[in-house]
């Protein structure tokens, strides 16, 4: 921070004729009511010099002490006089000043707005964020400097808009049609909050339909960051259903076991990604941004290794039984939950994104991509292929398709089907255990987690249909999308209400999901 | 995909007709003249055994003379005495044995394992919750004749699904009509598309599970998360009283014990043997010409109104209705009651029910942390060892014993 006051000076010397602080205005700043003390604040920044950052900077430090009319700032248990800089004996009854929240806002409105003016491109962009919702005019004459002063063509034009809105707010009707007129080039969705904002106050009716004009416009270059917004979630809800529904579609669909304890499985893959974290930190802090790429193997392997047993232990005797088997998952998943819950306790815990997982792109004005979703869908589409190689091009695939087609042939055939059930239920296990590891990254990781995602889950591959893998990926991105635009409309709830039912109205129309598998049986 | 491979022989109750054989209708055509029939029916078997009628009436007396003497006349520090912390427990648990017997007709008897009948408990919760709410009248904390809830949304005016709710008798027929109603839509649109098994089963917890979200809510009208509370009277008698608590005691036991009867003579009918055909052999009822919509239909819509009787006796004895009730965990756990006592048994689902909640309200008490994880055993235990419940297992010691 020193360093940064430090630039924030030098550049206040070179660019403003500065004003040096003077007594009065340091006592009007520090005592008075709040009110008389705000507007002195909005005269001293416009002609600020360093005397009077200081003296902000340390009001907004809770540094300024006053005695009767005098004031100080007290540093390392010295005074100093404000306005000479000299060291001053502080005197007994000296007494903090006070300042309320509405002040506490405007010095730090103030100390941005004094960064405008800043030589550093960065410090400028964070001022002009800080004060991106500002619409008060006294602030104008300093933004208007700022603007006059600005080189860079992307802050220039942001100060614009904001010189705009504040405008917007004018008394003058000559200022608010131009306001109007500037405001409607923004793509930015702030601006049609203040346009709506300022239509419903506003009396004069040449500027309404002038205002009703920029917000047609703001909106129209709107629509097009909102529709690729919605697309962009759906598709990222997408992926992460599909990253749950691929595991069930090998234990579902191809082996036809129903698992109840699938969204545990994901959840050990999730606590497996934690323990990963753990030992990172503790053990590995220098190569703690890249430790998700061991959890990867680490929550596949977890979960796998559980599936396996339970497939050795439980599912086993229940073949051909999906109503008994149901029931005896979930019952697993009881006991998995609870499990979890006495070893890592009842509350949620903290998996943090690597640094380079956090942030995002910005594409539109309205639209940015996070990174975590974009990892999160490549990360899918990488499941996805490896999935679709290992089923159709290796030979445990192969023996996997044969069981599932033609139990006892593929018997005859020399494959050890009782072997390659557990295997394959413990690739799908392994799938939710990545899939786990996944939802770590993107939402809260505790003992329900996978409660949430199984009814979901358990959606898309029914509407999928049962046996192959193209059901489920576009079930899911179609699930994704649409639920994601009916939230745009309804609210979140609804939504979910309403895609479930749409499900249970089309598996009315196609029991048999999206892809049916064709036969001739009578069961079908 | 096969319908449950229960054990049909060892599955069926006392008729003496294997559920197996073909079920020849014995109203096919008259034969005017023709051959005879070749198949002749086993002759009905009476409704109860000798036992079984002696069983019934002990606990018909039970329920209804020995449980409110001890209540309500043995005086407090006597040995006999029975608390009020045990009429208000097993008048709960014998709210969930109707529900579970509700499961059995439909899981035990017609092979339709549901994991939605949450759904109908709450729904006759509710409408039984809503007349209690009305009930409160302007006692409740803000002293209007709104519910609190709805004050506290700031509402004027009552919903328009709460018209009725100040009539008992109008409370009493919508507890059955609308989860029959809600029951027969889903049912119809779902057999009518021969949705079965697994199928079946999943939709039928998304039901669950769209209806809990949309009980969450509390634009619904149904207190949000919530749900209804601090009842005060009902039929303007206050609820809390010693004699209260026990006329409800009493009524939930006759509905249990009329159910009871119900559903015995309903699986000794004609009807049940046609579901139990269903059961076993879908396909093989309908190449003899039956349609098995009518069927599962009534029968699903009858087990439905049973679960919203239960949950209508359930809610002014808990003091409480929310939407965790829909919650899907909620509907699997009536089917793990069925089952524990043993399916396709009418008295296994009773049994079911009052031991795991009875070990449930004392695993929870006493052990909390090790609740979930006997539930859990449970549900694995029960579907490996026992697929016949704690009846099939009584039954087989027995058939041993006499050998």
């Amino acid at each position: 921070m020193p360093l940064r006051l430090l630039l924030l000076w030098a550049a206040l010397f070179l660019t403003v004729q500065a004003h040096a602080l003077t007594a009065e205005e340091a006592r009007a700043l520090a005592l008075g009511e709040t009110d008389t003390r705000v507007e002195a604040l909005n005269k001293a920044a416009v002609s600020a010099d360093d005397k009077t950052v200081a003296f902000i900077q340390a009001l907004s430090d809770d540094a300024v002490k006053t005695s009767g009319s005098q004031v100080f700032i007290v540093k390392d248990d010295k005074a100093f006089d404000p306005v000479t800089g000299a060291e001053k004996p502080l005197p007994a009854d000296a007494e903090d000043v006070i300042n309320p929240n509405l002040m506490r806002s405007e010095l730090d409105n103030a100390l941005a707005a004094l960064k405008l003016l800043s030589g550093d491109a960065k410090l400028r962009a964070e001022a002009i964020k800080t004060l991106a919702g500002e619409s008060d005019e006294a602030r104008l004459p300093l933004i208007e400097k700022a603007w006059a002063a600005e080189t860079v063509p992307a802050l220039k034009s942001q100060l614009e808009l904001m010189r705009a809105a504040i405008l917007l707010g004018s008394s003058d009707k000559a200022k608010r049609l131009e306001a109007a007129a500037l405001l409607s080039a923004s793509k930015n969705p702030a601006t049609k909050t203040v346009l709506i904002e300022r239509l419903s106050s506003e009396p004069d009716a040449d500027v309404k339909v002038a205002l009703k004009a920029a917000l047609a416009k703001v909106e129209s270059s709107l629509v097009w960051g909102d529709r690729l917004g919605a697309i962009f979630s759906g598709i990222s809800l997408g992926s992460i259903l599909l990253l749950v529904a691929l595991g069930l579609a090998i234990t579902y669909g191809l082996m036809g076991v129903i698992n109840m304890a699938h969204g545990e499985l994901m959840m050990i893959g999730a606590y497996a990604t934690y323990v990963v974290q753990g030992l990172f930190q503790k053990y590995l802090p220098g190569a703690f941004d890249w430790y998700l790429l061991a959890a990867v193997p680490v929550a596949f392997m977890a979960s796998a290794l559980v599936g396996a047993a339970l497939e050795r232990g439980v599912i086993r005797f229940l073949y051909g039984r999906p109503l008994e088997t149901l029931l005896a998952t979930w019952g697993i998943s009881l006991m998995l939950q609870q499990a979890v819950r006495s070893i890592f306790g009842a509350q949620n815990v903290g998996v943090e994104n690597p640094v380079w997982m956090s942030g995002g792109v910005q594409v539109l004005g309205n639209l940015s991509l996070p990174y975590n979703r974009l990892v999160i869908i490549g990360f899918a589409v990488a499941v996805l292929l490896g999935m679709a190689f290992l089923i159709s091009k290796t030979r445990l695939g192969l023996f996997v398709r044969g069981v599932t087609q033609n139990r006892p042939i593929a018997s005859c055939m020399g494959v050890n089907t009782a072997r390659i059930d557990t295997y394959a239920f413990a690739l799908g296990s392994g799938i939710a255990g990545l899939a786990g590891c996944a939802l770590s990254q993107v939402g809260n990781v505790g003992p329900d987690l996978g409660q949430g995602y199984i009814v979901d889950a358990f959606m898309v591959v029914v509407l999928g249909g049962v046996g192959q893998l193209a059901g489920t990926v576009y079930a899911a991105l179609g699930l994704g999308i649409l639920n994601k635009f009916l939230e745009g409309w309804v609210g979140a709830v609804l939504a979910k209400i309403a895609v479930l039912v749409f499900i249970i109205i089309f598996i009315q129309k196609r029991p048999q999901g999206i892809f049916a598998m064709k036969g001739r049986s009578a069961e079908a | 995909m096969n319908s449950q491979a229960i054990n049909p022989l060892e599955g069926a109750q006392t008729s003496a007709a294997p559920a197996d054989s073909p079920a020849v209708p014995s109203s096919t055509p008259p034969g005017e003249g023709a051959q005879p029939p070749a198949v002749v029916l086993p002759a009905k078997g009476p409704l109860l055994t000798r036992t079984g009628w002696s069983a019934f009436v002990v606990a018909l007396i039970v329920v209804c003379a020995v449980a409110p003497a001890l209540n309500l006349w043995v005086p407090e520090g006597s040995p006999l005495h029975m608390s009020t912390y045990a009429v208000a427990l097993l008048g709960k648990i014998m709210c969930y044995a109707i529900a579970a017997l509700a499961m059995d007709l439909i899981w035990g008897y017609t092979g339709i394992l549901s994991l939605g009948h949450g759904v109908f408990f709450a729904l006759g919760g509710y409408t039984m919750g809503m007349y209690l709410m009305r009930q409160i009248g302007a006692d409740g904390n803000y002293k209007s004749n709104l519910p609190d809830f709805m004050v506290f949304l700031d509402w004027k005016t009552l919903p328009w699904h709460w018209t009725f709710s100040d009539s008992f008798a109008a409370t009493l027929f919508l507890i059955v009509a609308v989860p029959a109603l809600v029951a027969f839509v889903f049912g119809y649109f779902a057999f009518r598309s021969r949705i079965k098994g697994v199928y079946f089963s999943i939709i039928t917890q998304a039901m669950t599970f769209a209806a809990m979200l949309l009980f969450f809510r509390n634009e619904t009208g149904f207190g949000g998360n919530n749900g209804f509370t601090d009842f005060k009277r009902i039929l303007d008698i206050p609820i809390a009283t010693p004699s209260m608590r026990m006329t409800l005691f009493v009524m939930t036991g006759l509905t249990l014990l009329g159910f009871f009867l119900f559903a015995k003579w309903l699986v000794g009918s004609k009807f049940g043997r046609v579901l139990q055909a269903i059961r076993d052999a879908e396909t093989r009822v309908m190449f003899s010409g039956y349609s098995p919509l009518g069927y599962k239909l009534t029968i699903w819509v009858i087990s439905a109104v049973m679960c919203a009787v239960a949950g209508a006796l359930y809610v002014p004895q808990v003091g409480i209705i929310n939407p965790g009730e829909m919650s899907p965990a909620n509907s699997i756990e009536i089917a793990i009651w069925a089952a524990v006592g043993g399916r396709a048994s009418l008295i296994g689902p009773i049994v079911g029910a009052f031991i795991v909640n009875g070990a449930k309200s004392w695993l929870t008490v006493a052990y909390p942390e090790f609740w979930l994880y006997f539930l859990g055993a449970l549900f694995i235990g029960v579907t490996l060892f026992l697929p016949n419940g704690v009846v099939g297992l009584v039954k087989k010691l027995r058939k041993g014993s006499e050998q």
